[in-house]
């Protein structure tokens, strides 16, 4: 048991539970590691061996073994199929997680990054071979920057948190043009920030200072201004928030941060809920971020890759990172130094995450304007008519009011069952669902953040919503195995979480002879 | 549309659910002065055809590197990728599926990132790897804050033999966050003297091999010099499929090693997605950034996989984090850990060794042309020649006759003088044909001086 | 004479002579979960009172631990060090953190008595 009294080790020796002689249970399937299974001179690639040739390796020729396993292709393809089964999936089912917008990544997108010249395509190729590229990346820049009434865009960050990096960067740049830099070093962030932000003000030597949200859940300006002082750089606010509520004192608050002599970083990690419905760039933002991989469908790919374009208004344009595109129509080229320029320096090598460019491209043409504002509309109704069928019986940390894309409820409701919050997660995974965002905003205790976007069909959301009332009556009326046993029908149990951090171990090794 | 399953019925019934008129009663927060009452100016949402067509037609305007000769690196390398690779990685399962937050439901990612960790640990020589980084260029950023925050000091040793747009990145980060960056001048003959460069303040010396210019380096005695001062060695490489070849980083001693796995299971894709490779010393992998797989147990005693030591992260630690980082590469690491598996050992091995012999080739091909040198002794498949005439000239000149002949060192580097340097790459991709035309069309440019 | 004095971020000093030995209480140790390391500071450093002077991991979260008194931290618990589950069993006895020479005895008077915490825990329920 842990300390919550929840099984994660064995009781005491291993249990064949599933009865059959390979532990598999018809498709679902156990599988070894390609460290047990291969060997060191097999291999599913045919390659001629090279002519006889003089080496210039000289001395730094590597001789001593690798420890690469390899498997042919028969065997390498079963592997990574049965695993692969091991994975719930958006292709499979309803992904309620808050906060990252797990809508359908549309298929068009996998075949139009595919195209040779997209994706056989060297970032350093002369730049006449390559115009078509930084086409596609212009037409991108252009899009977001209408979609969010901003000034300019840089499009070399490689995900969220590099974003934030880059528009902070940006930032603490224009601060320092005006030589402030070493006065103003404090970040206001609200306590439901994800940590994506605190973590990066600290990466460049800022230091952050709480500001509380109302009862009502968001900030209002009072707070801002009772916070706001010289020292005070920026500030850091998700619209909407990680609470799943429209900021609606952005306005006043972006005039007191500006009049302040401050900037507003906006964490664009909800834009979802927006589309078409109003602008950062109108709210008074000075930098967002945006999640491609969430707001335009890039395949979440089990953790990344990701894309974090950042767009900029005009006080910040100048200071955007290299590279940029120049020019106009047929010319186009990249701007890649920055010496001359004020822009601060350089987030990566090479241009950006082209890849996920074209993908988020065939996105937005594919919906369109009025496409991509109906999307944010049935986002935010998808995720009303959740919070509307279950809020008789799961409490909401604001009480019964509209929410944005996400839906917030909290653990008070579960108080006298003496179950938690990730019990009941675990029992979503019985009934097939992946769980909700658990434990994320902080100002929720035992927070559970719903988010269904609009790729779900009324069908899925009606079975969704009458499963969680299932589970939830379940909770209230005194089920309790079905919780705290949960998920026994995965192909895991509770893992020993606790075994893993004590005694790390973070790599297969040969084990050594008994 | 057809991403979007909602009807008009469907719509009514759930406004009526949530007691709202309309759908704009849902968005009433939004100050009334800045709701958006006309239609974005972008154009309709197009079909599957329109969007093709339209694409394609992008798409056609660039010259795909698989049309021509092709001899360009400097960091990003064209490879074959067998056809499994990339139809594994299109699996839903592996594409549409979120961070492994839920390990129950997770087992195939998280199984995965532990091969891959271990296949990077044994590539680099090293004792422990993490389940990506963005790219390289990145992860040798985080590396030198790393050796920061191990030593507690804050000045961080640049080689003239790193990548430049590695050591912008560095000095990016570095400049931002109050450190110092000391950068050595570009050093295409490899022949700086860095252990004169670390003193009792640095943190770290960041050596590059094969190098920018194509340059093998021994780290050991680097690695030696910086430990004699109390500073560490981080060990950098941007070609993975060189490590089939040569000495790995831990093999000299490097404390912390960092590179690009773009060459392994991806495409050059313009650029990115790519994958970042971060291996250390298990005695370090606190203070390591990133998200690590490893192994446990489930409630039935099953050997299972779950992400660990997540407090360094930012989700727990948050201010107090080793990095920012959220997103690793998955489907970028779990394509390179694919194409590795195919290869194994034996596969990989004699990659290398048709790189390393493609390159030779090419570069006594150049030792023949009146007024080239070959400046790189010792090199795995990519090399720095010198020409008599501007090199970004020559450049444009062979790409004119369809041959991409590799990167004049001023596009990265404009005001290092070095005009006349071209760093030139030889894959397995490249044929003898391709090789011989390469160097034919390059001694006609230069006898005839540079008329078409 | 022994007393354990309290605050109100969970930490106690348990005061022996002048010196006192610190640590999480036992509430503290459920609230966190198993303990999976500790970041314990070096012998000799000198802490003021509120100062971090640990960190205590568990498998979700990472709790700083604030000095309680002031004074120069005499001796670290190697044992938590092994065996961070120590704080889990024992978090009173066994699973202490580090001793502190007091600097300053008269700050006690601002920690809570056993009584006024186990009262100030009611309120948190």
């Amino acid at each position: 048991m842990n300390n919550q009294g929840r099984p994660t080790r064995p009781s005491g020796g291993e249990t064949t539970r599933r009865g059959t002689f390979t532990g598999n249970r018809a498709l679902d399937m156990e599988e070894a590691l390609i460290f047990e299974t291969g060997r060191l001179d097999a291999t599913g690639v045919d390659l001629e061996a090279p002519a006889p040739f003089a080496s210039k390796l000289g001395a730094h020729a590597r001789s001593a073994a690798i420890g690469l396993p390899g498997l042919t292709e028969p065997e390498a393809v079963r592997h990574y199929v049965r695993l692969s089964r091991n994975n719930y999936a958006i292709d499979a089912g309803l992904y309620p997680l808050g906060s990252c917008t797990m809508k359908h990544n549309p298929r068009l997108n996998e075949k139009m990054a595919r195209l040779p010249g997209f994706a056989d395509l060297h970032p350093l190729q002369p730049i006449s071979t390559v115009q078509g590229a930084l086409e596609l990346i212009d037409a991108l820049a252009q899009a977001l920057l209408t979609l969010t009434g901003m000034s300019a865009v840089a499009m070399s960050p490689k995900a969220g948190a590099h974003g934030e990096l880059c528009g902070m960067m940006t930032i603490k740049a224009a601060l320092a043009a005006r030589g402030e830099d070493k006065t103003r070093t404090v970040v206001l962030v609200p306590d439901s920030a994800h940590g994506t932000n605190p973590a990066t003000a600290a990466l460049i030597g800022l230091s952050v200072r709480a500001v509380p949200a109302e009862a009502d859940g968001v900030v209002s300006a009072e707070a801002v201004e009772a916070a706001l002082a010289p020292d005070v750089a920026a500030i850091m606010l998700t619209n909407p928030n990680t609470c799943g509520l429209f900021e609606r004192n952005i306005v006043e608050i972006a005039d007191a941060v500006h009049a302040a002599g401050a900037y507003f970083y906006c964490d664009g990690a909800n834009f979802n809920a927006v589309m078409g419905k109003t602008r950062p760039g109108d709210l008074g933002v000075d930098a967002m971020h945006i999640n491609l991989h969430k707001t335009f469908s890039t395949p979440h790919g089990g953790g990344g890759p990701g894309a974090g374009p950042v767009v900029l208004s005009a006080r910040l344009a100048p200071f955007a990172p290299a590279p940029s595109i120049v020019g106009t129509g047929d010319a186009l080229s990249l701007a890649e130094h920055h010496e001359g320029r004020q822009a601060f320096g350089r987030m990566s090598a090479f241009h950006g995450q082209m890849g996920m460019f074209v993908r988020a491209l065939a996105y937005i043409l594919s919906h369109g304007g009025d496409g991509l504002r109906q999307a944010s509309e049935d986002a935010v109704l998808s995720a009303n008519y959740v919070r509307a069928s279950l809020i008789d019986l799961m409490s909401a940390p604001f009480g019964d009011r509209p929410c944005m894309h996400e839906a917030l409820f909290d653990d008070r409701w579960l108080k006298d069952t003496g179950l938690t919050t990730l019990d009941f997660a675990k029992a979503m995974i019985d009934e097939g669902y992946h769980p909700m965002t658990v434990y994320f905003p902080l100002v929720a205790h035992g927070a559970m953040l719903i988010e269904p976007t609009e790729s779900e069909s009324k069908a899925s959301l009606d079975l969704f919503i009458m499963t969680l009332r299932d589970l939830a009556m379940g909770a209230l009326g005194g089920e309790r195995e079905r919780f705290v046993a949960a998920p026994v029908h995965a192909p895991r149990r509770r893992l020993d979480e606790t075994r893993a951090a004590r005694q790390p171990t973070l790599r297969w090794a040969k084990p050594t002879p008994a | 549309m057809r991403y979007l399953p909602l009807d008009a019925a469907d719509r009514a019934q759930m406004l009526a659910r949530v007691g709202a008129p309309d759908i704009d009663a849902l968005f009433a927060d939004i100050p009334a002065a800045k709701r958006l009452n006309r239609p974005l100016d972008l154009p309709g949402g197009m079909s599957e055809i329109e969007v093709e067509r339209r694409l394609t037609r992008m798409a056609a305007r660039n010259v795909a590197a698989g049309s021509v000769p092709f001899f360009l690196g400097a960091g990003a390398y064209r490879h074959h990728v067998p056809a499994t690779v990339d139809h594994l990685i299109q699996r839903s399962e592996f594409l549409t599926s979120y961070t492994p937050y839920q390990p129950e439901i997770a087992q195939g990612t998280l199984q995965v990132l532990f091969e891959f960790q271990t296949q990077v640990a044994a590539l680099t020589g090293m004792e422990v790897a993490n389940a990506s980084m963005y790219d390289g260029s990145t992860a040798c950023a985080e590396a030198i804050l790393m050796a920061h925050r191990l030593t507690r000091r804050r000045k961080a040793v640049l080689s003239g033999g790193l990548h430049p747009q590695y050591s912008d990145v560095a000095a990016t980060l570095g400049g931002m966050a109050d450190e110092e960056i000391v950068r050595l001048p570009l050093d295409p003959h490899a022949s700086e003297d860095i252990a004169a460069a670390i003193d009792d303040e640095t943190s770290c010396v960041v050596v590059q091999s094969p190098d920018f210019f194509g340059n093998l380096r021994d780290l050991e005695p680097i690695a030696a010099a910086a430990h004699a001062k109390g500073a560490l060695l981080v060990a950098v490489f941007t070609e993975a499929v060189s490590l089939g070849a040569v000495r790995s980083p831990g093999e000299m001693a490097a404390d912390i090693a960092v590179g690009e796995g773009q060459s392994i299971g991806n495409a050059l894709n313009f650029g990115g997605p790519y994958v970042g490779l971060f291996a250390t010393r298990l005695k370090n992998v606190r203070q390591a950034p990133g998200r690590l797989a490893g192994e446990t147990v489930d409630a039935d005693g099953r050997r299972s996989f779950v992400l660990t030591l997540s407090t360094r992260e930012q989700h727990i630690r948050r201010e107090k984090a080793t990095s920012n980082i959220c997103t690793n590469s998955g489907l970028c690491a779990l394509a390179f850990s694919i194409h590795l598996t195919l290869l194994g050992e034996a596969g990989l091995r004699r990659l290398a060794a048709l790189n390393h012999a493609a390159a030779v080739d090419l570069a006594g091909r150049f030792g023949a042309i009146p007024g080239v040198d070959v400046l790189t002794e010792a090199f795995f498949n990519e090399f720095t020649i010198r020409t008599p005439r501007p090199a970004a000239a020559l450049i444009d000149e062979l790409a004119a006759r369809g041959i991409v002949g590799g990167l004049p060192v001023s596009r990265l580097a404009p005001n290092a003088g070095l005009d006349d340097l071209i760093v030139v790459a030889a894959t397995e991709t490249s044929t003898p044909d391709d090789r011989r035309s390469y160097a034919e069309t390059l001694a006609q440019l230069l006898q005839t001086g540079g008329k078409r | 004479m022994t007393e354990t004095r309290y605050t109100k971020d969970h930490e106690y000093a348990r005061v022996e002579g002048d010196v006192a030995v610190v640590g999480i209480s036992d509430h503290a140790q459920q609230q966190l979960g198993d303990v999976v390391f500790v970041e314990l500071p070096a012998v000799g450093v000198k802490l003021a009172k509120g100062d971090g002077a640990a960190v205590v991991e568990s498998v979700k979260a990472a709790s700083d631990v604030f000095a309680p008194v002031s004074g120069e931290v005499i001796e670290v618990n190697g044992a938590v060090d092994a065996q961070p589950g120590l704080i889990n069993e024992d978090a009173m006895g066994r699973g202490w953190l580090l001793k502190i020479k007091l600097a300053d005895a008269g700050e006690l008077a601002s920690l809570m008595s056993e009584a006024d915490y186990a009262a100030f825990l009611k309120t948190l329920a």
